[in-house]
């Protein structure tokens, strides 16, 4: 169980405070305007910035002290998720190793990773020959091997159209079924949320508020939701 | 965003903090020694301010200058595709790789009273014109920094991703518009330090100066160093000196780096870059015109060099040979250390709530003058070892301090942009350490890396400064037989050996240059 | 004698030199950086006495003269030097004042030097007239002294005298010959003059050039040109003011730990071993004629008939004056 335990974040004016519990294995929307904090929200619980006061527990352990690469974390961020220096089997293989010391056995791991992620014949190419779904696909694979407990998306896939957006949420949904991996997804798009994900964070006027069930929310939105969905996002609904 | 979180590793503090430490104990220490053996604090006359003045007048207009010339050359060169360019790159940089006596030969062969242009201008009936004097020293200075500034700001274009240039012609942008948008930030970015960097190289100018600046007129403050250390015996007046160059080094860097603004252009993917806002046919004249100037004003005096010595270079007695391979080592060493300095620098300096002072700190040895580091060495030293046995230990190691500002110069851009654009994804994937270094650092930072390899052994090739206080009959390097040469009547053997360190130090910057760019 | 180093040496050398120590005593010589050279004496000299001293003469080499008196003066009484080679008589008083200086135990030599010469501390080895050096091909109108020079179209590159021993003298030979007149001259002089470079190899190198009709050497200089080179287009211009000396000595040290090593150096210096080795390395006039005579060639050369120096005294005492002086009329 993911715990943020009285969160609170400052930086300069900005301010976002989180008091809630995510549950093992569910899948969580995190949505709300524009630079609310969503993204903020995920860094904090990566570790790539750390809050000014409570706590973000995984299991009942305190997170303060461990750095990013330790945490029970998977993290996809809005891009530079590769390095484009490294072949496609590379950038898997840091999920199993991050100095890439791999054995025969990881080796095959990778090449499994890949096929499963349908960028099979593709390890030795470089990120920049591939298409943005493929480059999607190869941090979905090295998320599958890293094989977190917790998979964070910052919206990475905002970039491919609707049809492969869809497709990614599909495959992280199903990795992270293979994994058992909770998931906590950044979307702009109340879609992604009711398509994906049992559960909605609601990030907006500096408060994430604890998830709650994605159906219910939507059927009765309160106030801040209705603010952000405004008339039209409600009518499709 | 500016996030305080992960602060740079432990291990690299400790190492950053111990090569800034060297650093400042580098430039302090011996500036202390001197201090420490003077009798009583003199004061600075009248003289020694008028060549202050002087000093900062010449390195300000030819920091200026050479910067001003280096924009359009460096643009040309970024947006030309063509046979040669590569070696053209190249070539162009060696005026800065030479050392002093060389290019200077070199430079009055053709703007010299017996030189080409006087020639020419004498052909047509005109009147020789002197370069002797302030416009001799500018001339030289720009000489000698064009090519530092053209390269660094080469490195700023190659830093701005091909995607944004891709975005930028789906735009339709113009020229004028690539460089509001994409150029501008970049030297906004770039050029405070790179103009820092160069006037302070022409602030401890002194052989030039004083060859071309036709007189006591051209006095620089390393020059009264000089002449405290040698004519007078005053260590205090020569240390004081030594205390002005540093604050106004410090002065200079600190302004720098307030005035730099980080240009924050994302990474890209590596793709190669590509140019759709330059075909116009008047700015293709316009970049062929720029490139040919400048090739004609860097190289022909090279030519004039090689020229020179080649009749000379096979026939060059054994010494010499000795002395370059004396000087290759020295060179190789000088490199390693050097990087092994610079790299924890670069990347404490780019990481988060990155330190500053080291940065800063990382300037100061452009101000040092030599003799004064020399001599403070020699006095510190002197109770362990002979100053022969120091010599090549100390050469090296204040080769290496040497070269540091133009390696840091090249590299803390580059780290930046990688910390920027990689730091979270390594961050988050757990790589640190080794790892990172081996997978991530090292690789993407290659190319400056490289650069700075070559710089660092090719200015210690050249380098005269430190060892001819310390060296014995055996352990002379190559400009020091160079010099040695001429000291011997033997001009023409001087030619050879000028040619043969010419092309030493062009051979191993081009080969640690190369090895950074791959098979880009 | 040259090895080369491997890159792992060179941080062992440190320790080599310590256990590399010889059962030979070791006699440590300051001098400029020219005598060592490939090219100079150094490499003779050494092995003419080392054939016959049953020791190890090591030179150092700090730089040119000025920076060999610099070095001892910064290492004082602590100094390695046992010899100090090459200072000349405008360094000499400086020298003597330090008081780490030792008299020497040579006795009465000839010296075959253009003035009489008697000092209990300085070993004169080798002299020169400072003279300006043309071209015979390229100039034909040679002045005939300072004046005519100055009147002159023609141009002249010189050397600083803050850091350069010729640079010195030729201040010291305006200021000899005109005394309170010599910033006039220097006046006179500004426009002939090219630069002003920061050594001798840097004038003489501008001058071989073409960058200047007459640079200020030696009157032995074009010796080199004629027998190395076999070229006899090179002349040094007399001057009827006379020509200022530069007589380079030798000196022992008060800490030295070989004082009677030291004393056979010095002995040594005014020997036909170490004479007859200095005409064609250093390009200067041997203190004492060596026994065959100076080398075919030297007998082309000029010989000043009036020759001007001043006391080691005299020239400490006019120095800051005639630098003043010097500065003054080319800041113009």
């Amino acid at each position: 169980m993911l715990e943020l335990d009285r969160l609170r974040i400052v930086q300069g004016a900005f301010v976002l405070e989180a008091d809630l519990a995510v549950g093992r294995g569910s899948k969580v929307a995190v949505i709300g305007p524009s630079g609310a904090g969503k993204s903020t929200l995920l860094l904090a619980i990566a570790g790539m910035i750390l809050p000014d006061s409570g706590r973000i527990r995984w299991d009942g352990m305190d997170l303060a002290d461990t750095p990013p690469g330790k945490r029970p974390v998977t993290i996809l961020f809005q891009d530079q998720n590769l390095f484009p220096h490294l072949s496609v089997a590379d950038n898997v293989g840091l999920g199993l190793s991050p100095s890439l010391h791999l054995t025969v056995e990881d080796r095959e791991a990778v090449d499994g990773a890949l096929a499963r992620t349908g960028l099979e014949g593709l390890g030795e190419r470089k990120p920049g020959t591939l298409s943005g779904g493929q480059q999607s696909r190869v941090a979905i694979a090295r998320a599958l091997l890293r094989a977190r407990p917790l998979m964070l998306l910052d919206e990475p896939f905002a970039a491919l159209g609707p049809a492969l957006k869809e497709e990614m949420l599909a495959l992280v949904g199903s990795v992270a079924a293979e994994t058992g991996a909770t998931v906590l997804t950044v979307s702009h798009d109340p879609e992604d949320a009711i398509g994906f994900a049992d559960e909605v964070i609601l990030v907006a006027n500096g408060v994430a508020t604890p998830p709650s069930p994605t159906q219910a929310l939507f059927a009765d939105p309160p106030e801040a939701l209705r603010d952000y969905l405004g008339a039209a996002g409600r009518k499709r609904l | 965003m500016a996030d305080r979180a992960q602060p740079v590793s432990l291990g690299l503090r400790l190492l950053s903090g111990g090569a800034g430490a060297a650093l400042l104990a580098f430039v302090l220490m011996p500036l202390i020694a001197v201090i420490a053996g003077a009798e009583g604090w003199p004061r600075l006359g009248p003289q020694d301010w008028a060549a202050l003045r002087f000093t900062l007048s010449q390195a300000a207009l030819s920091a200026g200058i050479s910067v001003a010339l280096g924009i359009p050359v460096a643009r040309a060169l970024a947006r030309r595709r063509f046979p040669g360019r590569g070696l053209l790159v190249t070539l162009l940089g060696a005026p800065f790789l030479l050392p002093v006596i060389v290019a200077v030969n070199g430079l009055l062969a053709i703007f010299g009273r017996g030189g080409l242009v006087n020639d020419l201008l004498a052909a047509f009936g005109q009147d020789r014109v002197s370069v002797y004097g302030f416009g001799g020293v500018v001339l030289a200075h720009v000489f000698f920094n064009l090519p530092l500034s053209v390269r660094l700001l080469l490195q700023g274009w190659a830093a701005i991703p091909a995607e944004r240039f891709r975005l930028a012609a789906s735009l339709g942008f113009a020229p004028a518009d690539v460089a509001r948008h994409l150029e501008w930030p970049m030297l906004r970015a770039l050029v405070p330090g790179l103009f820092a960097t160069i006037f302070l190289i022409c602030l401890t100018s002194f052989a030039v100066a004083l060859t071309l600046g036709g007189g006591p007129r051209a006095t620089t403050v390393e020059l009264t160093i000089y002449q405290a250390f040698r004519f007078d015996f005053d260590l205090g007046r020569a240390a004081a000196l030594g205390l002005v160059q540093l604050v106004l080094c410090a002065a200079t860097a600190l302004l720098a780096a307030r005035l730099a603004v980080p240009s924050a252009f994302g990474a890209g993917l590596d793709r190669p870059v590509e140019r759709w806002d330059s075909s116009g046919r008047l700015i293709r004249g316009t970049d062929a015109g720029l490139l040919g100037a400048a090739s004609l004003f860097l190289l022909a005096p090279l030519a004039a060099v090689v020229a020179g010595g080649l009749p000379h270079l096979f026939d060059l007695p054994a010494p010499v040979w000795g002395a370059a391979v004396r000087s290759v080592q020295v060179a190789a060493v000088s490199t390693v250390l050097a990087l092994g300095l610079a790299l924890p620098i670069a990347l404490a300096v780019s990481g988060r709530g990155g330190a500053r002072w080291l940065e800063i700190a990382g300037m100061l040895p452009l101000a040092t003058s030599a003799l004064v580091a020399g001599t403070g060495f020699f006095l510190l030293l002197r109770g362990l070892a002979g100053p022969a046995a120091l010599a090549l230990p100390v050469t090296i190691g204040l080769n290496a301090m040497m070269a540091l500002p133009f390696v840091l110069r090249a590299v803390i851009p580059s780290a930046r942009d990688l910390q920027a654009d990689y730091g979270r994804l390594a961050d988050s994937l757990g790589m640190g350490g080794l790892a990172r270094l081996r997978i991530v650092t090292l690789p993407r930072l290659r190319r400056p890396l490289g650069f700075a390899a070559g710089l660092t052994a090719a200015l210690s090739m050249g380098d005269l400064g430190v060892i001819a206080l310390f060296a014995d009959e055996d352990h002379a390097t190559l400009p020091m037989q160079l010099y040695r040469l001429m000291g011997a009547y033997r001009t023409e053997d001087a030619a050879g050996a000028a040619l043969l360190l010419l092309l030493l130090s062009l051979g191993i910057f081009w080969l640690f240059d190369k090895g950074g760019r791959g098979d880009a | 004698m040259k090895t080369t180093l491997s890159v792992p040496m060179i941080a062992g050398c440190l320790i080599a030199s310590v256990a590399g120590a010889e059962d030979r005593p070791v006699l440590t010589v300051y001098t400029y950086d020219s005598f060592v050279s490939d090219w100079g004496p150094g490499p003779k000299v050494e092995a003419a006495f080392e054939a016959t001293c049953g020791c190890d003469l090591k030179f150092v080499a700090p730089g040119d003269g000025a920076a060999v008196l610099a070095r001892v003066l910064l290492e004082g009484q602590s100094t390695e030097a046992d010899v100090v080679l090459g200072l000349d008589t405008n360094l000499t008083s400086r020298a003597l004042a330090s008081g780490l200086f030792a008299p020497h135990a040579a006795g009465d030599v000839a010296y075959d030097l253009p003035v009489e010469w008697r000092d209990d501390t300085f070993v004169p080895f080798d002299w020169g007239w400072f003279a300006f050096v043309y071209d015979k091909t390229k100039t034909d109108t040679v002045p005939a002294d300072f004046e005519a020079l100055a009147a002159s179209s023609l141009k002249i590159v010189i050397e600083d005298p803050r850091s350069s021993t010729p640079g010195l003298g030729l201040l010291y030979w305006i200021k000899a010959a005109y005394g309170d007149r010599a910033e006039g001259i220097w006046s006179g002089l500004a426009d002939n003059i090219v630069t002003v470079t920061p050594g001798w190899s840097e004038a003489y190198g501008l001058f071989l050039n073409g960058e200047a009709d007459m640079v200020l050497s030696y009157t032995t200089s074009p010796a080199y040109h004629l027998i190395a080179e076999s070229d006899d287009s090179k002349a040094a211009a007399p001057f009827s003011e006379g020509h200022y000396l530069q007589v380079e000595v030798a000196a022992k040290l008060k800490g030295t730990d070989q004082p009677a090593l030291a004393d056979a150096f010095l002995a040594f210096v005014t020997s036909e071993a170490f004479q007859s080795v200095i005409p064609e390395t250093n390009w200067m006039y041997p203190a004492v004629t060596p026994a065959g005579g100076l080398p075919k060639g030297f007998e082309t050369l000029i010989r000043p008939e009036k020759s001007l120096l001043f006391s080691a005294d005299e020239a400490v005492n006019l120095r800051d004056a005639a630098l003043a002086e010097w500065q003054t009329a080319l800041s113009r």
